[in-house]
Formats: C-alpha cells, structure tokens, sequence
C-alpha cells in the first residue's frame, strides 16, 4: 500500500465521520428471541442524528438485547433469533450481503464492563480497531489517532505519557474511557453504549457522562442506563422499555427525554420514571 | 455505637499483639481435609518411590559405566559395551517428530473446536478427541504399522526424492533406482512419530481447548463489536490469552510423546547409531529398548535399562514439570476484572 492510498482511506474514514452528524438510524418492527423464547416484540425505535438516546427500563425488558440488534452483536449468541430491520441512513444491516464486520464498524459499541485488551499497551489498545479491519496508517497518522481518540474520550491528559503501558493497568473509569477511545478509533457513525457507567465511582460516571455531551454533535448515540438521573442529564430522547410478566419486552413510551420524565403519557411510565418499581 | 458503650469489657485487650485464633474448621471439614491431604500425600510418596527406586536401581550401573554410559552409542550387554547416547536421540527425535505433526493439527482442531465449530457439534467434537485420548497405543502402533507405513513410505522417498540434500530427509539408498528399496523406508523415526503423534494430539487439545473456552467473553465482544473477522478475535483476544495454555498443553503431550513404548516397539527396528535421518529405517528409543530387552535380561542388563528409565523418568519429569509451571502462571480468566 503506498502512501496515497493510505491517505485515501484515512480520508475516506474521516468523510464518513463528518457525514456522521447526519446518521439516522432506525429499528423497525424488531423481534428477538433466545432459544425460541420471545423476549422482544414489535419493537420501532427512530435514532435522530447528533442525538442522545436514553434505553430506559428495569432489569429483562429487553433493553441490552434491542441495543445488541442495532449492530448485530445479538446473532453472535448461540440461539440468538431476531425478526425486522434495522435501517443505517435507510440502508437495512441485516440485508443479504452485508457484510457484518462493515456494520459493527460504522455501529460502534461500548460494553457495561470495562474491556480493554490486557495484553496490549494503552496505545495498541486505541488502535486495536484498526488491526482487527485491517486498516493500514503510518506511525504518525498513528500517533494522530491515538491522540484525537484518547482526547475525544477524555482520557489524553491522563495517559498521554504512559501510551506504553499496559491498558489493563488504568483505573476501572480510565479504562471504560480507554474502551470508548478504542471504539472511537475506528471512526463509527453510531456509538452504543450498554450500561457504560454501571460498574463505575460517581467521578467516573460524571467523567463519562461528561464525554458522552461532547461526543454528541460528532457520533450519533444510544445508551442503555438504570440510572434515570443520568438518563435525564445525557440524554435528548428516551424509550421507556417494560416486559409484562411472561411477555416479551417492548417499548411503552418514547418521545423527547423531558416529556418521557415530566409529562409521561402512560401511567406504567410515571410510576416508572418516580421510582415506584423497577 | 450506643449498645457499644455498655459493653465494654472490663480489661482491654492489648492492640499490639495479635490474637490467637481458633482454627476454624468444623469436624466434618476437619475430616475432609485429613483425606485429601492423605491422597495429596499418596500421589507424591508414589512418584518419588518411582524416582527413589529407579534411582536407586541406577547406581551400580553408573558405578560401573560412568560418564561413557551416556557417550557409548551401542547397546552390547555382551561385549560389556552399554550406552544411551543413541537411544536418547532416537527418543528425542520421534518425540520431536511427534510434537512437529501434533501441533498444528492439535492447535487448529482445538481452535475450531473453541471457535468455529457450530454449537450442536461442538460437544460430539470435544468427546470424539477425548475418545481419541483413550484408544490404547497399542491400537496406533498396529495402525502406524498396517495402515499408515505402507502409504507413508512414499511420502518418504517423494521427500527424499526432492530434498534429500537437506540431511533429515536423506536416506542411505537410491530414491530414484527402477525397483526402490521400500525395507529402507520403512520403521523409520518418521512413522513411529506419526503414530506417536496420535496420541500426542488429544492431550495437546484438550488443553489448548481448555485454555481457549475461557478466553474472557468481554475481550472476545470488544475484538467482534470493533469489525474484527472471527479470525480477527482469535488473534487479537484468544491466542495472546491462550499463549501458556498452547506451549503447556504441547510439552504435557511432548512428555506423552517422550516415554510411548507399544506402538514405536511395534513400528521401529532397533538400530544403534547417532543419525538424524529420520526417514531411514532403524531408530530406537529408551523405552522400546527396555521393553524389547527387559525380558531376557541379566541382573547388571536389568540395572543397565533401569539406569536409561532412570534418565527417561528425570527428562518427563522436568518437561513435564515445566509444562505444568508454564500453565499455572498464564492469565486464566483474571484479566479484565477491574
């Protein structure tokens, strides 16, 4: 590969990411099933660009498995069935001849606990995106990425002398930030995120919380979250998610974050949204 | 702490000293305890009875021999003239040729068992390997014998054919003669290796297998959920986990390897000589020579074998103790924990 081409293809990446202020992406009438058990039914939800949208819901209603079919990491559960399409800018992601490692690399994803390769340095960390499509930079474009990514994510100042080193030597918080700089790396138009701050401190949670606005106008988010405070401080749009007992999950109520939680339609929703179950 | 303050004993203990405690084992734990040490200890006291016994049994011969019984390449109980050296290279050679066939196909099978295989046969695979480990050596070496010599040859004289001017494949006879010398080819170290490697390929599976389901499943999703092909996730995630599960698993079948006796005994003909062609017929190994003399021997020729056991005994132990070092100290399954 020569220099040009290199150049082509970095360009190539950061068009897309321009162009990722303008990401709809929609999930139309999705079903999932585990082993033949229904835990999803009917499920449409309309992601708007340059957005944050808030998965909200108590524990089994289906939240992680719908935000794992927006990039198709549910099939790769033994078992796992789904039904609908999910439609990137109108394009259906599980059409025949979608290349799947092409999603999940516009679709990125941000894991509830923290996973960064620890046999890898807090660099390679960042750049294991690259290695795993194949990618091919130069060191300084390298170390360009390195650097935008980690910055993006919040975590530059504090590891920026230490790239060396291994990620799995980092705070839990530096190194889900570490996880969402490698997800960043790979320059997705979507990033989800299942429960990101779940298993972190409160200053961890506000640092994420924190990356999470800025991130907004460039990357088109949905987050899974329990913490409703949280799901009212990043979020613009929410789906209230439930599963009647025995049912599979769905979606009750969605609209702009501060209806769902101010002026909440469905009385299962205000009881929800007031703390009164889940 | 208000129910604290009413209870405060009347002499306080010094802070400085620490407390003897009760042991904290109840009968019932007490007892179990008592015989899993017991077996524990059964399991050490039989390994080094071996040890001590062989060891012992060495003596007289080492007296007797010293040094040139490792340097004498003949085994001549007649002429007085006794020694390993050919022996142990034969051992090490069809080993080596055991582990060199063996590796890869143990480490591709356990990688398709772990990653590729679909999730109905994956279970059928696991027991058809297992099943693979408990098929007697006997069965391999009349296999290697019958069924694998006869076609295995002409692997031999096609390679020596075309690179016989590389010294392993060389074989001292015409590869290209009208009638070819077929007794030249066969019983050779290449296909007593073949066979040994039958058995090697379980052992080394099922423990790279082992090593490679517990890859941590959050690595594995990061490496899927950032594009990666699942050969990609292998790569990045399952083989820099599983690198002290592969080089243990392979020196367990390594040592497997080193000291199988039935099936070499039945493809090998005994040949005393330092040679490293390993297509040629004739090798032999310590443990196909202590059981294809052992019943015929005198006293100081029993000492003799017992003496090269010895040497077999201490160079599995070593490897094997190595291997077991090598596995317990690889990351399993403790690296993303925060």
């Amino acid at each position: 590969m020569t220099t040009t081409d290199v150049e082509t293809t970095i360009h190539d990446l950061s068009a897309t990411h321009r162009a990722a202020s303008e990401t709809h992406l929609d999930a139309i009438g999705i079903s999932a099933w585990f082993s033949g058990t229904r835990v999803l039914e009917n499920v449409s939800l309309s992601v708007p660009p340059a957005t944050v949208t808030a998965l909200i819901g108590p524990s089994g209603c289906g939240k992680s498995t719908f935000l794992r079919i927006l990039n198709r990491m549910h099939e790769s559960i033994p078992g796992a069935q789904m039904a609908g399409e999910v439609r990137l800018n109108g394009d259906d992601i599980y059409a025949p001849g979608v290349r799947v490692t092409t999603v999940r690399k516009r679709i990125g994803m941000v894991f509830q606990k923290p996973n960064p390769f620890p046999a890898m340095s807090i660099g390679d960390n960042v750049t294991a995106g690259l290695a795993l499509t194949r990618t091919k930079v130069n060191r300084a474009q390298r170390a360009e990425l390195i650097e935008t990514s980690l910055t993006r994510a919040g975590l530059w100042r504090e590891v920026k002398d230490r790239l060396d080193q291994p990620g799995s030597a980092l705070s839990g918080g530096q190194q889900q930030r570490l996880c969402i700089a490698r997800a960043l790396a790979v320059q997705p138009d979507v990033l989800l995120m299942d429960e990101p701050c779940s298993a972190l401190d409160p200053t961890s949670t506000r640092r994420i919380e924190e990356t999470i606005d800025e991130l907004r106008s460039e990357v088109t988010i949905v987050i899974v979250t329990h913490n409703m405070q949280q799901a009212v401080r990043v979020s613009q749009q929410a789906a209230f998610f439930l599963a009647e007992e025995g049912q599979p999950g769905g979606i009750v109520e969605q609209g702009l974050t501060d209806d769902v939680f101010h002026r909440p339609q469905d009385p299962r929703t205000a009881k929800y949204v007031h703390g009164d179950f889940g | 702490m208000s129910t604290s303050a009413s209870n405060t004993p009347t002499t306080l203990r010094s802070s400085s000293e620490p407390r003897l405690l009760e042991p904290g084992l109840e009968r019932s734990d007490r007892i179990f305890h008592g015989l899993s040490t017991l077996t524990g200890a059964f399991v050490l006291l039989v390994t080094g009875g071996i040890g001590l016994f062989l060891g012992l049994q060495a003596i007289p011969t080492l007296r007797h021999y010293g040094l040139s019984f490792f340097t004498t390449v003949v085994w001549q109980p007649e002429l007085d003239h006794i020694g390993i050296a050919a022996v142990l290279l034969g051992t090490l050679e069809v080993a080596l040729v055991a582990m060199t066939l063996a590796f890869p196909l143990a480490l591709m099978l356990a990688l398709f068992i772990s990653d590729y295989a679909p999730v109905k046969i994956k279970s059928y695979l696991v027991s058809a390997v297992d099943l693979m480990a408990a098929v007697p050596s006997i069965i391999y070496g009349l296999w290697g014998f019958f069924l694998l010599q006869p076609h295995a040859i002409t692997l031999s004289r096609w390679l020596s054919q075309n690179f016989g001017w590389f010294p392993l494949f060389h074989v001292d006879t015409d590869p290209n003669a009208a009638v070819w010398q077929q007794s030249r080819y066969t019983s050779s170290v290449f296909i007593a290796g073949a066979a040994v490697s039958m058995m090697a390929i379980p052992l080394a599976c099922a423990v790279m297998r082992a090593v490679f389901d517990q890859a941590p499943q959050g690595e594995r999703e990061a490496a899927m959920a950032l594009g990666g092909t699942r050969f990609g996730v292998v790569r990045t995630v399952v083989l820099p986990f599983a690198r002290g599960g592969i080089i243990g698993g392979s020196m367990l079948a390594l040592g497997r390897a080193l000291g199988e006796t039935a099936a070499v005994l039945i493809i090998i003909s005994p040949a005393y000589e330092i040679k490293f062609r390993v297509l040629e017929a004739g090798t032999q190994t310590i443990s196909a020579l202590i059981a294809g003399n052992f019943g015929n021997a005198t006293a100081s020729q029993l000492s003799a074998l017992m003496t090269a056991g010895f040497v077999l005994f201490l160079i599995t132990l070593l490897v094997n103790t190595a291997a077991a070092v090598i596995i317990r100290r690889s990351r399993s399954g403790a690296g993303t924990d925060i």
